[in-house]
Protein backbone atom coordinates (compact mmCIF):
# COMPACT_ATOMS: atom_id res chain seq x y z
CA UNK A 1 0.00 0.00 0.00
CA UNK A 2 3.17 2.24 1.07
CA UNK A 3 3.69 4.47 -2.06
CA UNK A 4 7.04 4.90 -1.75
CA UNK A 5 8.73 7.34 -4.47
CA UNK A 6 12.82 7.43 -4.00
CA UNK A 7 14.43 10.19 -5.04
CA UNK A 8 18.27 9.83 -5.49
CA UNK A 9 20.53 12.50 -3.57
CA UNK A 10 23.84 12.98 -4.91
CA UNK A 11 25.51 11.16 -2.08
CA UNK A 12 23.44 8.00 -3.67
CA UNK A 13 20.83 7.67 -0.86
CA UNK A 14 17.36 7.72 -0.71
CA UNK A 15 15.75 11.09 0.03
CA UNK A 16 13.05 10.72 2.54
CA UNK A 17 11.80 14.28 3.31
CA UNK A 18 12.10 17.01 0.69
CA UNK A 19 11.30 20.73 2.01
CA UNK A 20 11.77 23.21 -0.73
CA UNK A 21 10.97 27.49 0.29
CA UNK A 22 8.97 26.83 3.13
CA UNK A 23 7.11 29.42 4.74
CA UNK A 24 4.79 30.31 7.18
CA UNK A 25 3.46 33.27 9.07
CA UNK A 26 1.15 33.77 12.19
CA UNK A 27 -0.12 37.26 12.01
CA UNK A 28 2.46 39.62 12.09
CA UNK A 29 5.02 37.21 12.54
CA UNK A 30 7.18 35.21 10.00
CA UNK A 31 7.87 31.97 12.42
CA UNK A 32 9.61 29.79 9.09
CA UNK A 33 10.83 31.87 6.85
CA UNK A 34 11.85 30.49 3.37
CA UNK A 35 13.41 27.94 4.30
CA UNK A 36 14.77 24.37 2.29
CA UNK A 37 16.29 20.87 3.60
CA UNK A 38 16.26 16.94 2.59
CA UNK A 39 16.64 14.21 5.34
CA UNK A 40 18.12 11.22 3.41
CA UNK A 41 16.96 7.43 4.26
CA UNK A 42 18.93 6.66 7.51
CA UNK A 43 19.85 10.30 8.62
CA UNK A 44 19.59 11.41 12.28
CA UNK A 45 18.89 15.64 11.51
CA UNK A 46 19.29 17.85 13.72
CA UNK A 47 17.76 21.64 13.75
CA UNK A 48 19.27 23.23 16.33
CA UNK A 49 18.24 26.51 17.13
CA UNK A 50 17.19 29.09 19.97
CA UNK A 51 13.53 29.62 21.65
CA UNK A 52 10.83 30.94 19.04
CA UNK A 53 13.63 29.71 15.87
CA UNK A 54 11.14 28.20 14.41
CA UNK A 55 11.59 24.58 15.34
CA UNK A 56 7.84 23.30 16.10
CA UNK A 57 6.46 25.21 13.48
CA UNK A 58 7.99 23.32 10.99
CA UNK A 59 7.81 20.10 12.97
CA UNK A 60 3.83 21.03 13.00
CA UNK A 61 4.16 21.47 9.00
CA UNK A 62 5.85 18.68 8.27
CA UNK A 63 3.21 16.24 10.18
CA UNK A 64 0.38 17.81 9.41
CA UNK A 65 -0.43 19.59 11.75
CA UNK A 66 0.07 23.22 10.43
CA UNK A 67 -0.59 24.48 6.42
CA UNK A 68 2.61 26.66 5.36
CA UNK A 69 1.50 30.15 3.59
CA UNK A 70 3.74 28.88 0.51
CA UNK A 71 6.35 26.34 -0.39
CA UNK A 72 6.30 21.81 -0.62
CA UNK A 73 6.67 19.43 1.25
CA UNK A 74 7.10 15.95 -0.07
CA UNK A 75 7.23 13.06 2.53
CA UNK A 76 8.17 10.12 0.91
CA UNK A 77 7.72 11.85 -2.71
CA UNK A 78 3.85 12.00 -0.93
CA UNK A 79 2.91 15.41 -1.72
CA UNK A 80 2.20 16.96 2.11
CA UNK A 81 2.01 21.02 1.84
CA UNK A 82 -1.59 20.36 -0.22
CA UNK A 83 -2.97 17.43 1.75
CA UNK A 84 -1.05 17.73 5.02
CA UNK A 85 -2.64 13.75 6.00
CA UNK A 86 -0.80 12.41 3.14
CA UNK A 87 2.12 10.68 4.77
CA UNK A 88 0.42 10.65 8.24
CA UNK A 89 0.94 6.38 8.29
CA UNK A 90 4.80 7.29 8.05
CA UNK A 91 5.55 9.32 10.60
CA UNK A 92 5.90 8.90 14.33
CA UNK A 93 5.49 11.67 16.36
CA UNK A 94 6.95 12.82 20.29
CA UNK A 95 5.44 16.23 20.72
CA UNK A 96 7.45 18.81 22.89
CA UNK A 97 4.82 18.28 25.42
CA UNK A 98 3.22 15.15 26.17
CA UNK A 99 -0.28 14.65 24.35
CA UNK A 100 -0.94 11.61 26.07
CA UNK A 101 -4.34 10.91 28.63
CA UNK A 102 -3.62 11.42 31.95
CA UNK A 103 -6.56 9.42 33.13
CA UNK A 104 -5.12 6.42 30.75
CA UNK A 105 -2.39 4.29 32.27
CA UNK A 106 1.20 3.56 30.67
CA UNK A 107 -0.31 0.12 29.07
CA UNK A 108 -3.99 1.86 27.70
CA UNK A 109 -2.14 4.84 26.52
CA UNK A 110 -0.11 2.44 24.81
CA UNK A 111 -2.36 0.40 22.98
CA UNK A 112 -4.95 3.85 22.44
CA UNK A 113 -2.32 4.95 19.91
CA UNK A 114 -1.38 2.11 18.53
CA UNK A 115 -4.84 1.19 17.37
CA UNK A 116 -5.14 4.70 16.10
CA UNK A 117 -2.83 3.37 13.32
CA UNK A 118 -5.47 -0.17 12.55
CA UNK A 119 -2.93 -2.13 14.66
CA UNK A 120 -5.06 -5.22 15.81
CA UNK A 121 -5.59 -5.90 19.56
CA UNK A 122 -3.45 -9.04 20.04
CA UNK A 123 -0.44 -7.14 18.10
CA UNK A 124 -0.90 -3.78 20.15
CA UNK A 125 -1.21 -5.74 23.75
CA UNK A 126 2.07 -7.41 22.12
CA UNK A 127 3.76 -4.14 21.37
CA UNK A 128 3.12 -2.29 24.41
CA UNK A 129 4.28 -4.73 26.70
CA UNK A 130 7.76 -4.97 24.42
CA UNK A 131 7.54 -1.03 24.72
CA UNK A 132 7.05 -0.75 28.55
CA UNK A 133 10.47 -2.50 28.77
CA UNK A 134 12.63 -1.58 26.83
CA UNK A 135 11.46 2.05 28.57
CA UNK A 136 11.83 0.65 32.06
CA UNK A 137 8.40 1.24 32.36
CA UNK A 138 7.05 -2.42 33.65
CA UNK A 139 6.26 -1.29 37.00
CA UNK A 140 4.22 1.46 36.29
CA UNK A 141 2.32 0.06 33.33
CA UNK A 142 -1.04 -0.13 35.11
CA UNK A 143 -0.66 3.21 37.03
CA UNK A 144 -2.65 6.58 35.35
CA UNK A 145 -0.29 8.21 33.19
CA UNK A 146 -1.67 11.76 34.79
CA UNK A 147 0.79 10.30 38.15
CA UNK A 148 3.83 9.64 36.14
CA UNK A 149 7.14 11.82 36.79
CA UNK A 150 7.96 14.36 33.64
CA UNK A 151 11.14 11.72 32.20
CA UNK A 152 8.92 8.90 32.51
CA UNK A 153 6.10 10.64 31.06
CA UNK A 154 8.59 11.78 28.22
CA UNK A 155 9.91 8.38 28.00
CA UNK A 156 5.80 7.10 27.25
CA UNK A 157 5.39 9.83 24.99
CA UNK A 158 8.36 8.28 22.92
CA UNK A 159 7.58 4.78 23.26
CA UNK A 160 3.36 5.90 21.95
CA UNK A 161 5.73 8.16 19.21
CA UNK A 162 6.81 4.32 17.70
CA UNK A 163 4.38 2.32 18.49
CA UNK A 164 3.36 1.48 15.10
CA UNK A 165 7.26 0.89 13.71
CA UNK A 166 7.34 4.63 12.06
CA UNK A 167 10.41 4.93 9.40
CA UNK A 168 10.66 8.68 10.24
CA UNK A 169 10.39 9.99 13.67
CA UNK A 170 10.31 13.51 14.90
CA UNK A 171 11.56 14.41 17.78
CA UNK A 172 10.56 18.27 19.78
CA UNK A 173 13.11 18.75 22.25
CA UNK A 174 13.37 15.25 23.61
CA UNK A 175 15.73 15.48 26.50
CA UNK A 176 14.50 19.40 27.62
CA UNK A 177 13.56 19.47 31.18
CA UNK A 178 15.01 16.28 32.28
CA UNK A 179 17.64 14.85 34.75
CA UNK A 180 21.15 14.15 33.14
CA UNK A 181 20.46 10.07 33.39
CA UNK A 182 17.21 9.75 31.80
CA UNK A 183 18.83 12.06 29.00
CA UNK A 184 21.49 10.06 28.35
CA UNK A 185 18.76 7.03 28.20
CA UNK A 186 16.79 8.67 25.90
CA UNK A 187 19.74 9.61 23.37
CA UNK A 188 20.93 6.15 23.53
CA UNK A 189 17.14 4.65 22.69
CA UNK A 190 17.39 7.43 19.71
CA UNK A 191 20.48 5.79 18.46
CA UNK A 192 19.32 2.91 18.82
CA UNK A 193 16.54 3.37 16.88
CA UNK A 194 18.02 5.14 14.26
CA UNK A 195 20.61 1.73 13.79
CA UNK A 196 17.40 0.05 13.46
CA UNK A 197 16.58 2.13 10.29
CA UNK A 198 14.48 4.58 11.34
CA UNK A 199 15.54 7.84 10.14
CA UNK A 200 15.00 10.81 12.58
CA UNK A 201 14.54 14.57 12.50
CA UNK A 202 15.49 15.85 15.89
CA UNK A 203 15.01 19.89 17.19
CA UNK A 204 16.94 20.60 20.03
CA UNK A 205 18.65 23.67 21.68
CA UNK A 206 21.21 21.54 23.34
CA UNK A 207 24.54 21.65 21.28
CA UNK A 208 25.99 18.71 22.75
CA UNK A 209 22.96 16.87 22.10
CA UNK A 210 22.93 17.42 18.57
CA UNK A 211 26.90 16.74 18.22
CA UNK A 212 26.14 13.39 20.48
CA UNK A 213 23.70 12.20 17.48
CA UNK A 214 23.46 13.81 14.43
CA UNK A 215 24.86 13.30 11.14
CA UNK A 216 23.44 16.47 9.39
CA UNK A 217 22.21 19.57 11.31
CA UNK A 218 20.90 22.61 10.31
CA UNK A 219 21.45 25.91 12.53
CA UNK A 220 17.80 27.47 12.14
CA UNK A 221 17.13 31.41 13.85
CA UNK A 222 14.66 33.25 13.47
CA UNK A 223 13.02 31.27 11.24
CA UNK A 224 15.99 31.12 8.56
CA UNK A 225 18.49 28.46 8.27
CA UNK A 226 21.98 29.75 8.97
CA UNK A 227 23.70 27.14 7.68
CA UNK A 228 23.22 23.42 7.01
CA UNK A 229 25.61 20.86 6.75
CA UNK A 230 26.68 17.01 7.78
CA UNK A 231 28.63 17.25 11.22
CA UNK A 232 32.25 16.76 9.65
CA UNK A 233 32.09 19.44 7.17
CA UNK A 234 30.68 21.99 9.96
CA UNK A 235 33.52 20.55 12.77
CA UNK A 236 36.10 21.30 9.60
CA UNK A 237 35.49 24.38 9.43
CA UNK A 238 36.61 25.28 12.97
CA UNK A 239 39.43 23.08 12.89
CA UNK A 240 41.26 26.47 10.90
CA UNK A 241 40.84 28.45 14.03
CA UNK A 242 43.60 28.51 16.90
CA UNK A 243 42.10 28.73 20.81
CA UNK A 244 44.14 28.29 23.89
CA UNK A 245 42.05 28.91 27.28
CA UNK A 246 44.38 30.74 29.77
CA UNK A 247 43.44 30.15 33.10
CA UNK A 248 44.37 32.44 36.08
CA UNK A 249 45.25 32.13 39.48
CA UNK A 250 43.03 34.34 40.77
CA UNK A 251 39.56 36.70 38.93
CA UNK A 252 40.64 39.48 36.57
CA UNK A 253 39.01 41.53 34.36
CA UNK A 254 42.14 43.40 32.67
CA UNK A 255 43.70 39.98 30.70
CA UNK A 256 41.70 41.29 27.89
CA UNK A 257 42.87 44.42 27.37
CA UNK A 258 46.54 43.63 28.43
CA UNK A 259 46.65 40.88 25.62
CA UNK A 260 44.90 43.26 22.64
CA UNK A 261 47.18 46.30 24.18
CA UNK A 262 49.72 44.05 23.13
CA UNK A 263 48.50 41.37 20.23
CA UNK A 264 45.76 43.24 18.34
CA UNK A 265 45.45 40.89 15.77
CA UNK A 266 44.50 38.29 18.21
CA UNK A 267 41.00 37.79 19.58
CA UNK A 268 40.09 37.70 23.55
CA UNK A 269 37.23 37.09 25.54
CA UNK A 270 36.53 36.60 29.10
CA UNK A 271 35.63 32.86 30.03
CA UNK A 272 34.86 31.35 33.41
CA UNK A 273 38.50 31.66 35.11
CA UNK A 274 40.52 33.45 32.73
CA UNK A 275 40.30 34.36 28.83
CA UNK A 276 39.88 32.44 25.87
CA UNK A 277 41.79 33.67 23.06
CA UNK A 278 42.04 32.87 19.38
CA UNK A 279 43.88 33.50 16.14
CA UNK A 280 43.57 31.74 12.67
CA UNK A 281 47.51 31.33 13.04
CA UNK A 282 49.24 29.19 15.43
CA UNK A 283 49.69 30.83 19.17
CA UNK A 284 52.54 31.00 20.56
CA UNK A 285 51.85 30.60 24.32
CA UNK A 286 54.95 32.09 26.03
CA UNK A 287 54.91 35.74 25.24
CA UNK A 288 51.37 35.54 26.46
CA UNK A 289 51.93 33.63 29.76
CA UNK A 290 54.99 36.48 30.27
CA UNK A 291 52.63 39.50 29.41
CA UNK A 292 50.15 38.33 31.52
CA UNK A 293 52.21 37.95 34.66
CA UNK A 294 54.38 41.07 33.73
CA UNK A 295 50.95 43.06 34.25
CA UNK A 296 50.53 41.01 37.73
CA UNK A 297 48.20 38.03 36.56
CA UNK A 298 49.21 34.51 37.74
CA UNK A 299 48.29 32.44 34.94
CA UNK A 300 47.83 28.60 35.97
CA UNK A 301 47.05 27.10 32.97
CA UNK A 302 47.21 27.49 29.12
CA UNK A 303 45.62 24.66 27.17
CA UNK A 304 44.64 24.31 23.64
CA UNK A 305 40.97 24.11 23.18
CA UNK A 306 39.87 21.79 20.75
CA UNK A 307 36.75 23.22 18.65
CA UNK A 308 33.28 22.09 19.52
CA UNK A 309 30.18 22.44 17.39
CA UNK A 310 28.95 24.56 20.10
CA UNK A 311 31.95 27.37 18.66
CA UNK A 312 30.84 26.92 14.93
CA UNK A 313 27.33 27.76 16.25
CA UNK A 314 28.24 30.68 17.76
CA UNK A 315 30.49 31.18 15.09
CA UNK A 316 27.40 31.11 12.12
CA UNK A 317 24.80 32.61 13.79
CA UNK A 318 26.18 35.09 16.67
CA UNK A 319 24.43 33.88 19.30
CA UNK A 320 25.96 33.04 22.72
CA UNK A 321 25.50 29.72 23.50
CA UNK A 322 25.05 30.20 27.31
CA UNK A 323 22.12 33.32 26.40
CA UNK A 324 20.32 30.20 24.72
CA UNK A 325 20.63 27.88 27.39
CA UNK A 326 19.28 30.15 30.46
CA UNK A 327 16.43 31.70 28.34
CA UNK A 328 15.44 27.92 27.72
CA UNK A 329 15.67 27.87 31.95
CA UNK A 330 13.95 30.42 32.85
CA UNK A 331 10.93 29.60 30.45
CA UNK A 332 10.92 25.67 31.87
CA UNK A 333 10.87 27.16 35.35
CA UNK A 334 7.89 29.97 34.31
CA UNK A 335 6.18 26.90 32.82
CA UNK A 336 6.14 25.22 36.17
CA UNK A 337 5.65 28.10 38.80
CA UNK B 1 -10.50 -1.31 7.35
CA UNK B 2 -7.41 -0.02 10.03
CA UNK B 3 -9.51 3.33 9.75
CA UNK B 4 -12.58 1.49 10.99
CA UNK B 5 -9.78 -0.35 14.17
CA UNK B 6 -9.03 3.81 14.78
CA UNK B 7 -12.50 4.51 14.60
CA UNK B 8 -13.67 1.54 17.11
CA UNK B 9 -11.26 2.53 20.15
CA UNK B 10 -11.63 6.29 19.75
CA UNK B 11 -15.26 5.92 20.29
CA UNK B 12 -14.34 3.23 23.18
CA UNK B 13 -11.78 5.71 24.75
CA UNK B 14 -14.98 8.09 24.77
CA UNK B 15 -17.52 5.78 26.02
CA UNK B 16 -15.43 4.50 29.19
CA UNK B 17 -13.49 7.83 29.87
CA UNK B 18 -16.60 10.28 29.87
CA UNK B 19 -20.08 8.80 29.02
CA UNK B 20 -19.64 6.08 31.68
CA UNK B 21 -18.53 8.13 33.90
CA UNK B 22 -20.99 8.35 37.52
CA UNK B 23 -21.80 11.87 37.34
CA UNK B 24 -22.57 11.93 33.58
CA UNK B 25 -24.80 8.42 33.63
CA UNK B 26 -26.68 10.11 37.26
CA UNK B 27 -27.14 13.34 34.86
CA UNK B 28 -28.25 11.74 31.58
CA UNK B 29 -30.65 9.76 33.95
CA UNK B 30 -31.71 11.78 36.74
CA UNK B 31 -32.10 14.74 34.50
CA UNK B 32 -35.64 14.05 32.33
CA UNK B 33 -37.09 12.06 35.83
CA UNK B 34 -36.86 16.10 37.09
CA UNK B 35 -38.71 17.37 34.50
CA UNK B 36 -41.23 14.94 34.38
CA UNK B 37 -41.88 15.25 37.98
CA UNK B 38 -41.51 19.02 37.66
CA UNK B 39 -44.10 19.55 34.34
CA UNK B 40 -46.31 17.12 36.76
CA UNK B 41 -46.45 19.26 40.08
CA UNK B 42 -46.80 22.71 38.11
CA UNK B 43 -49.51 21.60 35.55
CA UNK B 44 -51.54 19.61 38.05
CA UNK B 45 -52.51 17.32 34.96
CA UNK B 46 -53.17 13.65 35.42
CA UNK B 47 -51.32 10.89 34.49
CA UNK B 48 -53.09 10.37 31.45
CA UNK B 49 -52.03 13.73 30.01
CA UNK B 50 -48.26 11.68 29.91
CA UNK B 51 -48.55 11.08 26.60
CA UNK B 52 -48.92 14.87 25.43
CA UNK B 53 -45.70 15.93 27.28
CA UNK B 54 -43.60 12.80 26.52
CA UNK B 55 -42.75 14.14 23.21
CA UNK B 56 -41.22 17.23 25.13
CA UNK B 57 -39.73 15.10 27.61
CA UNK B 58 -37.86 12.94 24.93
CA UNK B 59 -36.19 15.96 23.04
CA UNK B 60 -34.56 17.85 26.04
CA UNK B 61 -33.19 14.37 27.57
CA UNK B 62 -31.47 13.76 23.42
CA UNK B 63 -30.70 17.76 23.62
CA UNK B 64 -29.15 17.52 26.71
CA UNK B 65 -27.76 14.37 27.13
CA UNK B 66 -25.89 14.98 23.93
CA UNK B 67 -24.66 18.44 23.76
CA UNK B 68 -23.44 18.86 27.70
CA UNK B 69 -21.15 16.13 27.18
CA UNK B 70 -20.11 16.54 23.80
CA UNK B 71 -19.24 20.34 23.65
CA UNK B 72 -17.19 19.86 26.65
CA UNK B 73 -15.04 16.71 25.70
CA UNK B 74 -13.98 18.07 22.44
CA UNK B 75 -13.29 21.44 23.81
CA UNK B 76 -11.23 19.61 26.93
CA UNK B 77 -9.55 17.48 24.81
CA UNK B 78 -8.46 20.08 22.50
CA UNK B 79 -6.97 22.27 25.42
CA UNK B 80 -5.25 18.99 26.60
CA UNK B 81 -3.11 19.17 23.52
CA UNK B 82 -4.23 14.82 23.43
CA UNK B 83 -6.83 16.01 20.42
CA UNK B 84 -3.45 16.59 18.16
CA UNK B 85 -2.63 13.15 18.72
CA UNK B 86 -5.97 12.32 17.01
CA UNK B 87 -5.14 14.93 14.37
CA UNK B 88 -1.72 13.57 13.80
CA UNK B 89 -3.19 10.37 13.44
CA UNK B 90 -3.74 8.65 9.76
CA UNK B 91 -7.34 8.64 10.13
CA UNK B 92 -9.47 10.74 7.53
CA UNK B 93 -10.91 14.16 9.14
CA UNK B 94 -14.80 13.06 8.60
CA UNK B 95 -14.17 9.29 9.99
CA UNK B 96 -12.16 10.77 13.28
CA UNK B 97 -15.22 13.58 13.79
CA UNK B 98 -17.90 10.85 13.57
CA UNK B 99 -15.75 8.62 16.15
CA UNK B 100 -15.97 11.49 18.25
CA UNK B 101 -19.20 12.00 18.11
CA UNK B 102 -20.61 8.71 17.84
CA UNK B 103 -20.29 8.55 21.54
CA UNK B 104 -22.79 11.23 22.49
CA UNK B 105 -25.25 10.08 19.57
CA UNK B 106 -25.01 6.35 21.46
CA UNK B 107 -25.51 8.31 24.92
CA UNK B 108 -28.38 10.79 23.79
CA UNK B 109 -30.05 7.79 21.83
CA UNK B 110 -30.51 5.86 25.01
CA UNK B 111 -31.09 9.17 27.05
CA UNK B 112 -34.30 9.52 25.25
CA UNK B 113 -35.74 6.18 26.71
CA UNK B 114 -35.99 7.00 29.90
CA UNK B 115 -38.66 9.44 29.80
CA UNK B 116 -40.21 6.99 27.64
CA UNK B 117 -39.78 3.68 29.63
CA UNK B 118 -41.01 5.98 32.71
CA UNK B 119 -44.32 6.78 30.94
CA UNK B 120 -44.94 3.11 29.98
CA UNK B 121 -44.01 2.09 33.99
CA UNK B 122 -46.88 4.77 34.73
CA UNK B 123 -49.29 4.63 31.92
CA UNK B 124 -50.33 3.29 29.01
CA UNK B 125 -49.05 4.85 26.12
CA UNK B 126 -51.52 3.89 23.06
CA UNK B 127 -51.42 4.71 19.61
CA UNK B 128 -47.14 5.06 19.47
CA UNK B 129 -45.57 4.44 15.92
CA UNK B 130 -42.56 2.40 16.90
CA UNK B 131 -41.03 3.04 13.75
CA UNK B 132 -41.18 6.15 13.98
CA UNK B 133 -40.00 7.34 16.74
CA UNK B 134 -36.86 5.25 17.12
CA UNK B 135 -35.55 7.39 13.76
CA UNK B 136 -36.91 10.19 14.75
CA UNK B 137 -34.73 9.89 18.14
CA UNK B 138 -31.62 8.91 16.14
CA UNK B 139 -31.98 11.22 13.69
CA UNK B 140 -32.51 13.75 16.46
CA UNK B 141 -29.79 12.61 18.64
CA UNK B 142 -27.34 12.92 15.52
CA UNK B 143 -28.48 16.62 14.56
CA UNK B 144 -27.95 17.68 17.87
CA UNK B 145 -24.85 15.90 18.74
CA UNK B 146 -23.76 17.44 15.85
CA UNK B 147 -25.15 20.97 17.28
CA UNK B 148 -22.69 20.42 19.95
CA UNK B 149 -19.57 19.82 17.67
CA UNK B 150 -20.66 23.16 15.65
CA UNK B 151 -20.48 24.80 19.19
CA UNK B 152 -17.34 22.89 20.72
CA UNK B 153 -15.27 23.36 17.67
CA UNK B 154 -15.95 27.49 17.46
CA UNK B 155 -15.13 27.89 20.80
CA UNK B 156 -11.52 27.43 23.21
CA UNK B 157 -12.37 27.49 26.29
CA UNK B 158 -14.60 24.56 28.25
CA UNK B 159 -16.83 27.48 29.91
CA UNK B 160 -17.42 29.26 26.78
CA UNK B 161 -18.76 25.86 25.06
CA UNK B 162 -20.92 25.71 27.97
CA UNK B 163 -21.59 29.33 27.78
CA UNK B 164 -22.31 29.00 24.36
CA UNK B 165 -24.23 25.97 24.16
CA UNK B 166 -27.03 26.87 26.53
CA UNK B 167 -27.22 30.21 24.26
CA UNK B 168 -28.66 27.80 21.76
CA UNK B 169 -30.61 25.25 24.10
CA UNK B 170 -32.77 27.40 26.19
CA UNK B 171 -33.84 29.31 23.58
CA UNK B 172 -34.61 25.97 21.15
CA UNK B 173 -36.30 24.63 23.66
CA UNK B 174 -39.20 27.26 24.67
CA UNK B 175 -39.07 27.67 20.28
CA UNK B 176 -39.52 24.35 19.43
CA UNK B 177 -43.27 24.10 19.75
CA UNK B 178 -43.28 21.58 22.03
CA UNK B 179 -45.03 23.51 25.28
CA UNK B 180 -46.04 26.60 23.54
CA UNK B 181 -47.45 26.28 20.16
CA UNK B 182 -45.93 28.30 17.43
CA UNK B 183 -48.56 29.59 16.69
CA UNK B 184 -48.80 31.22 20.23
CA UNK B 185 -45.60 33.02 20.25
CA UNK B 186 -45.27 36.44 19.10
CA UNK B 187 -45.44 37.09 15.80
CA UNK B 188 -42.06 38.42 15.21
CA UNK B 189 -40.26 35.26 16.26
CA UNK B 190 -42.95 32.67 14.63
CA UNK B 191 -40.28 32.41 11.64
CA UNK B 192 -37.19 31.75 14.20
CA UNK B 193 -38.85 28.06 15.24
CA UNK B 194 -38.10 26.98 11.69
CA UNK B 195 -34.47 27.09 11.70
CA UNK B 196 -34.29 25.17 14.45
CA UNK B 197 -33.47 21.90 14.22
CA UNK B 198 -35.10 20.50 17.91
CA UNK B 199 -38.84 22.02 15.77
CA UNK B 200 -38.63 19.54 13.42
CA UNK B 201 -37.51 16.54 15.59
CA UNK B 202 -40.12 17.68 18.19
CA UNK B 203 -43.05 17.58 15.40
CA UNK B 204 -41.95 13.98 14.49
CA UNK B 205 -42.33 12.80 18.30
CA UNK B 206 -45.42 14.19 18.22
CA UNK B 207 -46.32 12.88 15.24
CA UNK B 208 -45.26 9.43 16.41
CA UNK B 209 -47.14 9.44 20.09
CA UNK B 210 -50.00 11.23 19.01
CA UNK B 211 -50.36 11.46 15.27
CA UNK B 212 -50.44 15.49 15.86
CA UNK B 213 -47.71 16.58 14.01
CA UNK B 214 -48.02 20.21 12.34
CA UNK B 215 -45.79 19.10 9.37
CA UNK B 216 -45.59 16.53 7.40
CA UNK B 217 -43.49 13.69 8.43
CA UNK B 218 -41.11 13.34 5.06
CA UNK B 219 -40.82 16.64 5.05
CA UNK B 220 -39.78 16.77 8.94
CA UNK B 221 -37.00 14.09 8.05
CA UNK B 222 -35.84 15.95 5.26
CA UNK B 223 -35.17 19.56 7.12
CA UNK B 224 -33.77 17.40 10.18
CA UNK B 225 -31.49 15.19 7.56
CA UNK B 226 -30.30 18.05 6.26
CA UNK B 227 -29.54 19.99 9.17
CA UNK B 228 -26.97 17.02 10.25
CA UNK B 229 -25.28 17.35 6.88
CA UNK B 230 -24.91 21.28 7.28
CA UNK B 231 -23.82 21.11 10.79
CA UNK B 232 -21.30 18.20 10.39
CA UNK B 233 -19.72 19.80 6.85
CA UNK B 234 -19.60 23.09 8.76
CA UNK B 235 -17.88 21.59 11.74
CA UNK B 236 -15.10 19.71 9.54
CA UNK B 237 -14.46 23.02 8.14
CA UNK B 238 -13.78 25.33 10.91
CA UNK B 239 -11.47 21.96 12.25
CA UNK B 240 -10.02 22.22 9.14
CA UNK B 241 -9.56 25.81 8.96
CA UNK B 242 -8.89 26.73 12.74
CA UNK B 243 -7.21 23.62 13.92
CA UNK B 244 -4.68 22.62 11.30
CA UNK B 245 -3.68 26.25 11.62
N1 LIG C 1 -0.07 29.40 16.73
C1 LIG C 1 0.74 30.46 16.73
N2 LIG C 1 0.23 31.70 16.69
C2 LIG C 1 1.04 32.78 16.67
N3 LIG C 1 2.38 32.73 16.70
C3 LIG C 1 2.96 31.52 16.75
C4 LIG C 1 2.17 30.32 16.77
N4 LIG C 1 3.02 29.27 16.82
C5 LIG C 1 4.26 29.78 16.83
N5 LIG C 1 4.24 31.14 16.78
C6 LIG C 1 5.40 32.03 16.76
O1 LIG C 1 6.30 31.56 15.80
C7 LIG C 1 7.63 31.67 16.24
C8 LIG C 1 8.31 30.31 16.21
O2 LIG C 1 7.75 29.48 17.21
P1 LIG C 1 8.17 27.98 17.43
O3 LIG C 1 7.29 27.43 18.47
O4 LIG C 1 8.22 27.29 16.12
O5 LIG C 1 9.64 28.12 17.99
P2 LIG C 1 10.61 27.00 18.55
O6 LIG C 1 11.86 27.08 17.76
O7 LIG C 1 9.93 25.70 18.60
O8 LIG C 1 10.90 27.54 20.01
P3 LIG C 1 11.08 26.74 21.38
O9 LIG C 1 12.52 26.40 21.50
O10 LIG C 1 10.68 27.75 22.40
O11 LIG C 1 10.18 25.55 21.37
C9 LIG C 1 7.56 32.29 17.63
O12 LIG C 1 7.80 33.67 17.50
C10 LIG C 1 6.16 32.02 18.06
O13 LIG C 1 5.71 33.02 18.92
MG1 LIG D 1 9.42 24.35 20.14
Amino acid sequence: MTKQVSNKTSDNKKSLIDVVRLTKTFEDITAVNDISFSLNQGDIFGFLGPNGAGKTTTINMLTGLSRPNSGTIKVAGLDCDKNPKAAQHLIGIVPDESNLYPELSGFDNLCFCASLYGIHKKERRKRAEELLQTFGLKEAANRKFGGYSKGMKRKLTIAAGIIHRPPILFLDEPTTGIDVASARQIRQLISDLNSDGTTIFLTTHYIEEAERLCNRIAFIVKGRIARIDTFENLMRQTQEQYVVQFSFQEATDKACENILTAFPDLHCQNSPGGVRVKSYHPIRVGPLVRLLEDNGIEVSEARKIHPTLEDVFVKITGIEVGIMKKEKEKMKMGDNA
Amino acid sequence: MKSWIAFWNILAKDVRSYYLKPPNISWGLLFPLVWITMFFIRSGLGMDKLPDLLPGLVALSILFGTTSVLSVTVTFEKKGRSFERLLLAPIPLGLLMLAKTSGAILFGTINAFVPILVAMLLTDLPTVNWHILISAIVLLAISSTFLGLFIAVSVKEVFEAQTFSNFFRFPMIFLCGLFFPVASLPIFLRPLPYVLPLTYGADILRGSMTGTNIIPLGLNFLVLAGFCAVLFYISLRNINRKWIT
